[in-house]
């Protein structure tokens, strides 16, 4: 069985600062890590390779820092890491991201079949989740987003039963093979890699593929070229208008609740006295859907 | 008489499962005629896909929409990516829209990206505002990135139609009018079962049944909790408050409860009429899923708490302390209202 994962490398969002004073973003410092979804569906390839035999072949698109993230993988436990790195990839948009990927991935078909294909729900620094359906949509290949668990894989009868995550619940899909997974972290839960794969890592030099090595990319489809959306502008969001604050030493503890419950009552957001009666939203489905 | 071929279509994805509209559709429904003020020979029209769900026009009209373009077919009984992917983008094809806005539910952001693919065009991923350019006439779709950090307005100069998805609640809900009525277009899908990769074979319901994004009040706890324990003093506040109980990230990651409470950016956004971030530092990725809440109040410790920055009240003390007085004085008002 063949899998082929598509990664992203990230700056780790939850450690982003904000300069107080120019309200630009501070990068610098910021570590570089495998879109966290990412992790999880390098580890299921690696379980499907287990269980089926076969290979694990991981791309990014990215920075020549990327290989990081890809040497990573190897201690996963892929195979065959491919970093497509080039300056006219600069700045591409979703659109433009997922005709390199979806090229990418014909070229390895040519080399021999591809059973599934797996990526991150989204990645936590665009939060987009728009890559995925894009590359299944490119690749003409069946879609399913935010995969929670695989029931059953039979990479001979070509078919998988795969659990879909909604809101309102769980679809049990029945989908033909090769398709794309968009996963969730449930998927498979991320093990300690064994010694032996940290020592091939240590040694492993992904391969490096440009614009135009070993695949010719249309170069009106790539980087800023190829992408029809641009950033317009970007700001710091403007503050909520902040209200008072009161303290608990200064006031005590009933006159700061009483003020609290006077000033809800006073916005008119709640009634507090009838509020008790009305009935709590916890219908599955009646409040989402009108 | 209007040259059908010169009107600017604002189109909005009616989702719906089940023959129900879902309510992200009319918020959408509601941005969608502001933005047609602002954009001169301009109409805003619905996209309707499914099997037996003409009816759900009826309330497009009434959101708004002048016209729905409908594909009613068996194959679009229930949600699959490659059977609406297809139906939408035929439409856009055929009648070329200028804007087209889908929700940003699990359902549209798997469609969203499908279609602007298909049809080669830019797609802006849950915005949280929409506007005209007021000079370049185009759509200008802001959205958070970087976990929040930072908005980003963002343009699609050349390719049409310009697309986004916005989560539910970010937009208010229109009033709809109860008078009004549209013109119906349907188009055929050329599609068999056969053709169809995918198939449903089971649906496992969600119990418990929370939905956090559509409640009045909700009573979040973060870190400042503590403990586990600590859940069950919120729990008691918002079953009287007759609302349901929020989170942090933190809590969620420390498995202390589940996901399904989860405010933030990636967890819900929410628009509740009363907030109460108890023991909620407010960092961005938790403010943005709960700034657009009608009356916050903030209990911390940290007198310095961003949290203090976005509520409507504050209160500097010990959660511990401040709920359940909280409790107290609510149940006495409940108790005064029943004796009078």
């Amino acid at each position: 069985m063949h899998t082929v994962v598509a990664i992203k490398q990230v700056p780790d969002t939850t450690n982003v600062r904000i300069n107080p004073e120019t309200g630009t973003l501070i990068r610098e410092g910021v570590p570089a890590i495998i879109n966290p979804y990412d992790l999880h569906a390098v580890e299921l390839a690696v379980r499907l390779k287990e269980r089926f035999g076969g290979k694990v072949t991981v791309i990014t698109m990215g920075p020549p820092k990327a290989a990081e993230a890809l040497i990573e993988c190897v201690e996963q436990g892929a195979d065959r890491c491919i970093l497509i790195t080039d300056r006219k990839f600069a700045a591409a948009d979703t659109l433009a991201t997922s005709y390199v990927l979806a090229r990418a991935i014909e070229a390895l078909q040519e080399e021999g079949p591809i059973d599934l294909y797996l990526f991150g729900l989204q990645a936590i620094d665009g939060d987009t989740a728009q890559v995925g359906p894009g590359v299944a949509t490119r690749l003409n290949v069946p879609l399913i987003t935010y995969a929670l668990h695989i029931e059953s894989i039979d990479p001979e009868a070509r078919v998988a039963v795969v659990h879909r995550k909604t809101e309102r619940g769980i679809e049990v899909l029945r989908t033909r093979l090769p398709a794309l997974l968009t996963v969730l972290k449930e998927i498979a839960p991320v093990q300690r890699a064994p010694l032996a794969n940290m020592i091939r890592a240590a040694r492993y030099k992904p391969e490096v593929w440009s614009s135009t090595d070993p695949v010719a990319f249309d170069q009106a489809q790539i980087g800023i070229r190829g992408s029809p959306t641009v950033v317009g502008r970007a700001y710091t969001p403007a503050p909520r208008q902040a209200g008072d604050v009161i303290r608990v030493s200064e006031l005590g503890l009933q006159e700061c609740v009483r003020r609290a419950l006077q000033n809800i009552q006073a916005s008119g957001a709640i009634d507090l006295a009838s509020i008790a009666s009305a009935k709590r939203p916890t219908d599955g489905n009646g409040g989402e859907h009108s | 008489m209007t040259d059908e071929a010169a009107v600017k279509r604002i189109w909005v994805f009616i989702e719906q499962e089940e023959g129900r509209a879902h309510q992200v559709s009319w918020e959408l429904m509601g941005a969608a005629t502001k933005l047609s003020q602002e954009l001169e020979g301009s109409r805003v029209e619905g996209v309707l896909l499914g099997y037996n769900v003409a009816h759900i026009a009826e309330e497009a009209y009434r959101y708004g929409a002048s016209r729905v373009y409908l594909i009613d077919d068996p194959v679009l009984e229930k949600y699959r990516n490659l059977p609406y992917s297809i139906g939408a983008s035929q439409l856009v094809q055929k009648y070329k829209p200028e804007i087209f806005l889908i929700g940003a539910t699990t359902l549209g952001r798997d469609l969203g990206s499908s279609i602007a693919t298909r049809v080669r065009t830019g797609l802006t991923a849950d915005c949280t505002e929409l506007a005209i350019d007021p000079n370049l006439k185009i759509l200008a779709a802001t959205r958070p990135t970087f976990g929040g950090n930072l908005m980003a307005t963002i343009l699609c100069r050349t390719h049409r139609p310009q697309m986004a998805t916005v989560r539910p609640r970010v937009l208010p809900l229109p009033e709809p009018l109860p008078t009004a009525t549209g013109e119906l277009i349907r188009e055929p899908l050329d599609l068999s079962e056969d053709d169809i990769p995918v198939q449903h074979v089971g649906f496992i319901p969600r119990t418990g049944g929370l939905n956090i994004e559509y409640a009045d009040v909700i009573v979040a706890g973060g870190r400042g909790l503590g403990s586990p324990d600590g859940i069950k003093l919120l729990e008691e506040l918002a079953n009287l408050l007759g609302g349901v109980v929020g989170v942090s990230r933190p809590l969620v990651d420390a498995g202390w409860i589940s996901y399904e409470h989860q405010v933030g950016q990636t967890g819900k956004t929410v628009r509740p009429k009363l907030y109460i971030a108890a023991g909620i530092s407010g960092a961005v990725q938790h403010r943005v899923g709960m700034a657009n809440s009608d009356f916050i109040l903030a209990i911390n410790t940290d007198p310095n708490a961003p949290i203090f920055q976005i509520a409507s009240l504050g209160i500097v003390g010990d959660l511990y302390e401040v709920i359940p007085e909280l409790i107290n004085q609510v149940k006495a008002i409940h108790q005064g209202t029943e004796r009078s």
